[in-house]
């Protein structure tokens, strides 16, 4: 078997996986969740980045993992609901803002980095904690599975447990119902008196939730410090595979997985003699690719839907055949 | 006066949007700094106190308008598409290429060596457009994942086949000077490129504005099924208006390798960065040419301001970053001051007077 | 029998000018199947807007179970026990049924968890309260349309109506469908409730209506019995007009067919044929109009004639070339102009300036640009030249459209598109929604245009317009044609309604004059 082969098939490439994914996952959740109620969120780049600092930060001063946590994610749901205050209070279109509001992250970061530490490049200076990894009595015993599942940060059981949480709120809670039907049809959810702005803001703030503990993940757990643009364009990434899972919970899993998947190999591939640059492409490209698969598909169902209604016989005849009648 | 103040109510917001950031960077000034009316000085007008800053200034506003008329470009159109950055460096990356590799007379060079790299840039920025166009592919997802993979393409391209080994740093090979834009004033490193960055601010004006293939892309930007109802080809705008983007875009970083570093240095993500800031003019110079021309020096003035802050006090430049995009926010929302609009529109149709 | 609505004197006028409900007063009775019908612009669905809240009334009185109510809002409407069942049905198509019944309502576990078994028992309580079968689970897009509107109604029954309005609601129905839904609808009324519907089908009113109102020009002709009328009386009431002789003189220049439509057919993406062999031809020098309420394929033919749709079936020629599948700019080379049904969404670019929007059929042609270069001043004074000659209101060639009002709007597209020298001009509905002046020049220029032996395709429901412009008139009902009226001198508006209104229909008939 090639090296390469081997090294796929590794425990220690399954469990790459799962690391790697993690933060991709908590912000493809938070881009679906915003998408499902029709306001797109590109700004997941910037939430992550700015709940990684707060949690770094607050860590650091506090002490308390607890209220890093805490603060992190509160810094995640500000960013949703600035978003959502821009675009749907002030009108501002919801790309440029979200853009706006990405570089307003990267600016805040640094800045509120360097007062805080002296240092623009990392927080390396400053004792910040990390969330802990959890090595899962029984399940570590079983061969091959065990080194896969277990032993990983908390964080990344807590993406699995996301997903799950998605899953509830979007279909089993009232405001999931009303998201998707302000998603799908808002004149439909205005005629029965929803909300449409509100459910739409709760819709950003919950994205930015989700996403917040991605970037706490990033600085908390896959590394233990924030370092300036850490996000590295997973927020993106996190928009193509909200994007090819449909935004329903098992897609997103899926695409966050598959993405996981490839940048992990990525990392394999290294071994190869291949240069690194070459490799560290490839997550981008292949996003690239399947956005184009994806965006190819909707496009041929939606011509296939039509060509078919007019074949098999889907055809209503609205011809009224009305015996010509004289006046009574 | 209320009139007036109709009229160019566009432009008075954002000069508005403008001055409230120079205050909130005031603010934030003078809550940091130990000094704050030094630092205010060093930020506000550090740029203006010595000849190189000044120059500065002059230097970095040269490949920002180029990106803002890239992006321009494209935004008239709708087409989201944020591929300055990648288009930029893949293009520069290539033109150095071309210029370490081959050697002819400056007259010959320098332009052939402009038409490369933005060749290249324009047929990376193909890719995202030939995406939208076809299949409705995210011009917007698809060019900021492109960005990464031009970074990666270019960075090994350099780093493995162009790289000069006697170099301290990882950089190219010096271009030869045939292919140099020379730095025409003395004691600065303004170089033609800044230039051609205005040559080509008025000839994008006259584009957009004075021809029929220009009009074709404001019009689809205003309505697109206006646009289709007068037989104007949608899917040619769509894939024209982003390939001019990456032309453009790749002559800003082009020009800049050409003139100040003689070689390809960026070697780390992010760098050079204009393509982002090719963006932030567009918006605030409403993707308007002419008024990316001004935005440019403006963003090249905060940038130099920052690091004047930087260097000579406790603020951190990223401050800079921080009010351009509160700058950006109040620019595109466009509610704000749409209440005081309101109210003056009403008063003047109270008066009689024709709206 | 007790009145369960009152309208007493309403009056409605629109922010641009128009006035759609004046002085009007209507009753309805409990337990009645009450039908309101009248032309497009008539001022029914505005009314019913008003009753349920959509809209607010500038004057008059609304009374519901003899208590004088203020709906400032679908939500007051709904409290009350009014339900609309809109004829864009407001539904989330990827939610099922049961989760579009209890949306706004949701029944909770827990409080914050919805009780998604109860929304499927309640709408099974709900669905067999009322006899109206549905499948709680399947999602409202894999649902056929007559389905999808039974979850309205029941929506609307859920939320306790008493009384239900039903806006056009057979327009998207199969001919089955529709008997199913006027078995529900007999069956409702059994049970108590009201209902009010709005139709221009005649036929369909006969068949189940207990009381009529016919409205016209935004008053209340008359409301009777339905067994007091026939179906002829009502749409002499509906078109019924002082006999107005305005007509065009005879055409000067009459010439031979320049447009040729040959068993034309549509279906759209639901899967409905929309336009069934339709065929007609157009004459220089003529004006053929097309009557025919709005939503019966005009729209649709109108933009495949344009090259903005493709046709399923059939053949056009315009000057003996073939249409079908040429781009919308060759087909406008060939000589075709067309003013826009929506003049907002195709007509024009409202940020953009008058001379931009005028220029968008030429700019590449000679005289407005030299090769790519725009000649903007031979465009500013040619688009000057056009405010003058049409008379637009406009401060100067350099505003944005966005700044006219809306009949200036129609003059600009007017301009536009008659200066092009077409050889056959397809006008839709070209004076909707602008002032009696505009209105005038736009009959005006297109009278001109025939004269100067130009063919002119009418399309409106504006009867008024089409008899006072018309050479000839075809008529169109469900998406054929099922009148062909060839000599106007003696054709009023009564002899158009019936076949408006699909009451009657010519046999084996179409708009040619050709083989």
């Amino acid at each position: 078997m090639s090296p390469l082969l081997r090294s796929i098939l590794s425990i220690e490439f399954g469990f790459a996986v799962f690391r790697v994914m993690t933060p991709l996952l908590f912000a493809a959740i938070g881009v679906s969740i915003s998408n499902l109620a029709g306001t797109i969120n590109i700004s997941m780049e910037g939430t992550m980045l700015v709940s990684a600092f707060v949690g770094v930060l607050v860590s650091a001063f506090t002490e308390s993992l607890v209220l890093a946590l805490l603060a992190g994610v509160a810094a995640g749901v500000a960013m949703g609901a600035a978003l959502s205050y821009f675009h749907l209070r002030l009108k501002a279109d919801i790309i440029l803002a979200a853009i706006a509001l990405n570089l307003f992250a990267t600016g805040i970061t640094v800045f509120l980095l360097f007062l805080a530490s002296g240092d623009k490049g990392s927080s390396s200076s400053l004792k910040s904690f990390v969330f802990p990894d959890l090595n899962i009595p029984l399940i570590k015993s079983i061969p091959v599975l065990g080194a896969i599942i277990s032993g990983h940060n908390v964080m990344t059981y807590g993406a699995i447990l996301a997903i799950v949480v998605f899953y509830i709120i979007t279909f089993k809670t009232p405001l999931g119902l009303r998201i998707r039907a302000v998603g799908q049809n808002p004149n439909a959810a205005e005629s029965v008196g929803i909300n449409v702005n509100r459910t739409r803001m709760w819709a950003l703030m919950l994205s930015g939730f989700f996403g917040a503990f991605g970037g706490l993940y990033l600085s908390m757990g896959y590394v233990s410090w924030f370092a300036r643009d850490m996000t590295a364009g997973r927020g993106w990434i996190a928009i193509a595979a909200a994007t090819l899972g449909g935004y329903m919970p098992l897609g997103t899993f899926l695409a966050s997985l598959l993405f996981g998947a490839v940048n992990a190999l990525a990392i394999y591939f290294a071994s190869l003699q291949i240069p690194s640059e070459l490799i560290a492409l490839i997550p981008y490209l292949a996003t690239v690719i399947a956005l184009t698969i994806y965006s190819a598909q909707a496009l041929k169902t939606r011509t296939r839907r039509v060509e078919e209604a007019k074949r098999v016989g889907k055809i209503t005849e609205v011809t009224d055949v009305t015996e010509f009648k004289e006046s009574s | 006066m209320e009139k007036f103040l109709l009229k160019y109510f566009t432009l008075i917001r954002v000069i508005i949007a403008i001055a409230i950031g120079i205050v909130i960077s005031i603010f934030l000034i003078y809550l940091i700094s130990e000094e704050p009316g030094f630092s205010l000085k060093s930020f506000l007008l550090g740029p203006f106190l010595s000849r190189s800053r000044l120059a500065h200034v002059f230097e970095t506003a040269s490949p920002i308008i180029f990106c803002g008329l890239a992006i321009a470009v494209a935004f008239q159109a709708k087409q989201f598409n944020v591929g300055a950055e990648g288009s930029l460096y893949l293009g520069a990356a290539l033109g150095t290429a071309f210029g370490v590799s081959t050697n002819m007379p400056a007259f010959i060079h320098i332009p052939l060596v402009l038409l490369m790299a933005g060749l290249a840039g324009a047929m990376w920025s193909f890719i995202p457009a030939i995406l939208k166009a076809r299949w409705q592919a995210s011009e917007l997802v698809s060019s900021l994942m492109l960005n990464y993979v031009a970074y990666f393409i270019g960075l090994y391209l350099i780093n493995f086949h162009f790289r000069d080994k006697e170099a301290g740093f990882l950089v190219s090979y010096q271009l030869p000077e045939s292919a140099w834009l020379a730095q025409f004033i003395p004691g600065t490193r303004i170089h033609y490129g800044i230039i051609l960055a205005l040559v080509f601010a008025l000839l994008v004006y006259y584009f957009l504005y004075h021809t029929t293939t220009g009009y074709e892309i404001r019009i689809t930007g205003f309505n697109e099924r206006f646009a289709r109802f007068g037989g104007i080809s949608v899917f040619k705008v769509i894939i024209l208006c982003q390939v001019i983007l990456g032309f453009l875009a790749a002559l800003g970083g082009m020009t800049e390798v050409m003139g100040i570093h003689r070689r390809f240095v960026w070697q780390n993500l992010g760098q050079p960065g204009y393509g982002w800031d090719g963006v932030i003019v567009a918006i605030i110079g409403r993707n308007h040419p002419l008024l990316i021309i001004p935005a440019s020096f403006f963003l090249a003035y905060l940038r130099v301001g920052g690091r004047v802050l930087n260097l000579m006090s406790d603020v951190p430049a990223e401050m800079i970053t921080v009010i351009q995009s509160i700058i950006i926010l109040l620019i595109t929302a466009e509610a704000f001051l749409s209440k005081w609009k309101y109210r003056i529109t009403v008063r003047q149709a109270e008066r009689g007077s024709t709206a | 029998m007790e009145t369960i609505l009152e309208a007493k004197n309403i009056l409605k006028v629109y922010g641009n000018g128009v006035i759609a409900n004046r002085g009007v007063s209507v009753g309805v009775e409990k337990n009645t199947i009450h039908a309101i019908v009248g032309e497009n612009g008539a001022g029914k669905t505005t009314l019913m807007k008003i009753i349920f809240g959509i809209e607010h009334a500038q004057g008059g009185e609304i009374f519901f179970r003899g208590e004088k109510v203020n709906v400032r809002s679908p939500h007051d409407a709904i409290q009350m026990g009014i339900g609309m069942v809109h004829q864009h049905l407001m539904l989330a198509p990827d939610l099922s049924v049961a989760e579009n019944m209890v949306l706004g309502n949701e029944p909770r576990r827990v409080r914050f968890f919805l009780d998604t078994d109860k929304a499927v028992e309640i709408t099974r309580r709900v669905s067999e309260e009322y006899g109206l079968p549905v499948p709680p689970d399947k999602k409202i897009k894999d649902l056929p349309i007559g389905v999808r509107q039974r979850v309205e109604i029941l929506k609307a029954l859920f939320r306790n109506a008493e009384l239900l309005i039903l806006d056009e609601p057979t327009s998207v129905l199969t001919p089955q469908e529709t008997e199913i839904l006027f078995k529900t609808l007999k069956n409702l009324k059994e049970q108590g409730k009201t209902i009010i519907f709005i139709s221009h089908k005649l036929k369909e009113v006969k068949q189940i209506a207990d009381r009529v109102t016919i409205m016209r020009d935004a008053r209340v002709i008359d409301t009777r019995e339905a067994s007091e009328l026939t179906e002829h009386d009502i749409a002499h009431l509906m078109v019924g007009r002082d006999i107005s002789f305005e007509r065009l003189p005879q055409p000067i220049q009459l010439g031979e067919p320049v447009l040729l439509v040959r068993d034309l057919s549509y279906v759209n993406d639901e899967g409905i044929l929309v336009l069934n062999k339709i065929s007609f031809d157009v004459r220089s020098g003529e004006i053929l109009g097309l009557a025919g309420v709005v939503g019966n394929g005009q729209t649709e033919l109108i933009r495949i004639l344009a090259g903005l749709l493709d046709p399923s079936e059939g053949e056009i020629s315009l000057n003996g070339e073939r249409l079908v599948g040429l781009s919308p700019r060759k087909i406008r080379e060939l000589g075709l102009c067309h003013i826009p049904e929506d003049r907002m969404e195709d007509g024009v670019a409202e940020e953009a300036t008058l001379e931009e929007n005028f220029i968008l059929d030429r700019y590449f042609k000679r005289g407005f640009s030299k090769g790519i270069r725009l000649q903007w001043k031979e465009i500013s004074k040619h688009s000057r030249e056009l405010i003058e000659k049409f008379n637009i209101l406009a401060q100067s060639t350099k505003t944005p459209v966005s700044s006219l009002s809306g009949g200036n709007i129609q003059k600009v597209v007017v301009a536009r598109e008659l200066s092009s020298d077409p050889e056959l001009i397809i006008a839709a509905h070209p004076t909707r929604g602008i002032d009696v002046g505009s209105e005038e020049m736009v009959h005006r220029l297109l009278r001109e245009a025939r004269d100067r032996g130009k063919a002119v395709f009418l399309a409106s429901a504006d009867l008024d317009e089409i008899l006072k412009l018309s050479t000839r008139v075809i008529v169109m009902y469900n998406g054929e044609v099922v009148a062909h009226f060839q000599d106007m001198s003696k054709v009023a508006a009564e002899d158009l309604g019936p076949y408006m209104l699909g009451v009657q229909r010519e046999e084996a008939v179409s708009g040619k004059v050709s083989a």
